[in-house]
């Protein structure tokens, strides 16, 4: 195991940021710590790092206890949301300078600076100034600087959370490039469950402090453990206890067995997606995800009633008694 | 729009032009009415000399341990959370509002004949009023804190992300402030600095309360000035005012001009 969080807990003022909250990450992989704002993900991510201090609980780091560490001392690389680059340094400075704090020789910070600028796409950059960088690329050096140490682990805090959603695109997918070739361990934190499940093998949902499931991408949307991982991953319809995804209800015209009764309200074409917003008998409000070609089969008009059959429905209140 | 633009502008120009350009450049014609000689003279002779030196080993001892002093209390004011912050800020600023005069006087009852410390000096030998040490603390009160406002601002805009980046690249604490902090800063601590050189250059109330104001003994330029004003010694005052005018015009250059090389 890589890294190790085990039973942590932080609490600012009266906030409680961490509440017993264990992970595993294996060596190697790539892990999401995914959730809302204010769920703790980025306090863990900085916990492990070293700059934040637990009220209790440890971090371990390939199988050494590091809590009494300070950030110095851990040799993790750390990227942060809004860059945190070294205005006055140029890219050159700014990928060497833990190379220069471990005093290698100028030859060898060269070599591997422009080694790493090569790896991250800023060759030719070297001479620029941050401030003279768009953020992608601003990004990438602050990604460039935290790998040149050669960091036991790689922690990134909201990594693309500054950036437009092209550019994010483009990044998320280089970056789990850059994890392939080089397999270094790496955490990183967003809020955002597309990104996490595009880029991370494992994902981590916290919620209000505590881990809320831990699992590859698959697991957390098929085998939800409650109902805020079910809601969390995915688009959800409750029904009374019931819970089911848009994409599992079934809209026919013609009744049958144990199907409900709805009224169309509302039909909103998303390009090859369609949402059909729909009344049940009693009031609630749910919609069903189809394709495109589904609904002109159907031939549906607002206001028109239809029947539903929900498929694959999840109910979590034994869950919920256990924990 | 454009004749209220106008107005504002002429009433700007006005303003500064008879407040401030018109009493400065009275002076320096003054000066050189009679030609270059009287007020070289004037500066040259052996008090003018000693006023001058004295001006500068002022600026020496203060404007570093101000500085020093400044940057440190500005970084344990910003990046440490602690209950006397607001209090330690406050007290800070009581230079600014206290009269030099009074600062001059308190320190007179701290060190003086009879003062508090006046014993314990006494013995060890060390004399404070009328002579440099004393004039060197009256001097480092009055500009204490300029380092520290000028400071604050930039230490709390550059926020502490850098800083906790340089961290966990392996760097110290010494070795952040040095390569990190310090460089993101250093143009409000330069600016601090030469107001704080400013203000030790022209000091006249807390310094003459303390030194006697002995020439060619404890007397700086702006004492000097005074001096050679009650006796009548036009050029030789207009002179030294002149000088301690250009000495404060230098620092303010020589900041603008190493700050354009930077950004160049």
């Amino acid at each position: 195991m890589a890294i190790a969080v085990e039973e942590a807990c932080k609490r600012f003022g009266d906030f409680q940021a961490l509440q017993d909250v264990s992970i595993e990450v294996p060596d190697g992989s790539l892990t999401a710590l995914l959730g809302p704002s204010g769920s703790g993900k980025s306090t863990l991510l900085r916990a492990i790092a070293g700059l934040e201090t637990l009220d209790a609980g440890r971090v371990i780091i390939r199988g050494s206890d590091v809590s009494a560490q300070p950030a110095q001392k851990r040799e993790v690389g750390f990227v942060f949301q809004h860059y945190a680059a070294f205005k006055h340094m140029t890219v050159f400075g700014n990928v060497a300078f833990g190379l220069r704090i471990r005093k290698w020789d100028k030859a060898r910070i060269s070599d591997r600076v422009h080694e790493l600028l090569q790896l991250v796409q800023l060759d030719g950059l070297a001479e620029r100034y941050p401030s003279q960088l768009s953020g992608g690329q601003r990004q990438r050096m602050a990604l460039a600087r935290a790998l040149a140490v050669q960091p036991r682990v790689l922690l990134l805090d909201e990594p693309f959370g500054a950036l437009d959603a092209k550019v994010r695109k483009d990044l998320r997918s280089w970056l789990r490039r850059l994890h392939d070739e080089m397999h270094v361990t790496t955490i990183f934190v967003t809020h955002d469950q597309e990104e996490a499940m595009d880029v991370a093998e494992q994902l981590v949902v916290m919620n209000e402090g505590r881990v809320e499931q831990s699992g590859s991408a698959d697991d957390l949307y098929d085998h939800p453990a409650n109902e805020f991982v079910m809601s969390f991953v995915g688009e959800v319809n409750r029904l009374g206890d019931h819970f089911v995804r848009p994409h599992d209800m079934t809209v026919s015209l013609d009744r049958d067995a144990g199907d409900e009764e709805a009224m169309v309200r509302r039909i909103v074409a998303l390009g090859f997606e369609v949402r059909v917003e729909l009344v049940l008998g009693d009031g609630t409000e749910v919609w069903a995800q189809l394709t495109r070609s589904e609904l002109q089969k159907l031939e549906l008009r607002e206001g028109q009633i239809v029947y539903l059959r929900p498929d694959r429905i999840k109910s979590f209140s034994d869950e919920i008694l256990v924990a | 729009m454009s004749a209220k633009r106008w107005t504002l502008r002429a009433l700007g120009l006005g303003y500064v032009l008879l407040l401030l350009l018109l009493p400065l450049g009275l002076i320096f014609y003054k000066t050189f009415e009679h030609g270059i000689a009287p007020p070289l003279d004037a500066i040259t002779s052996p008090d003018g000399l000693h006023a001058l030196k004295l001006t500068l080993l002022m600026v020496a001892i203060a404007v570093p341990l101000n500085t020093v002093f400044g940057v440190g209390c500005a970084l344990l004011l910003v990046r440490h959370r602690w209950w006397a912050n607001p209090l330690i800020d406050a007290l800070i600023n009581l230079p600014f509002a206290i009269s030099p005069v009074v600062i001059g006087l308190s320190l007179f009852l701290l060190y003086g004949a009879t003062g508090w410390l006046e014993p314990g000096l006494a013995e060890a030998g060390i004399k404070v009023l009328f002579s440099v040490p004393g004039m060197v603390l009256a001097s480092i009160f009055v500009s204490l804190p300029f380092v520290v406002r000028e400071t604050v601002p930039v230490l709390q805009e550059i926020g502490t992300e850098q800083e906790q980046a340089a961290s966990t690249l392996g760097a110290n604490a010494w070795q952040t402030f040095r390569r990190v902090t310090l460089p993101a800063i250093r143009w409000g601590v330069a600016y601090g600095v030469v107001l704080t050189t400013a203000r030790v250059l022209g000091e006249f109330g807390a310094v003459s309360v303390v030194s006697g104001s002995i020439s060619g003994e404890t007397q700086t330029l702006p004492l000097f000035v005074e001096k050679q004003y009650q006796n009548f010694n036009l050029p030789g005052a207009f002179g030294a005012s002149v000088l301690l005018a250009l000495l404060a015009l230098t620092t303010l250059l020589a900041m603008n001009l190493l700050k354009r090389k930077e950004d160049a």
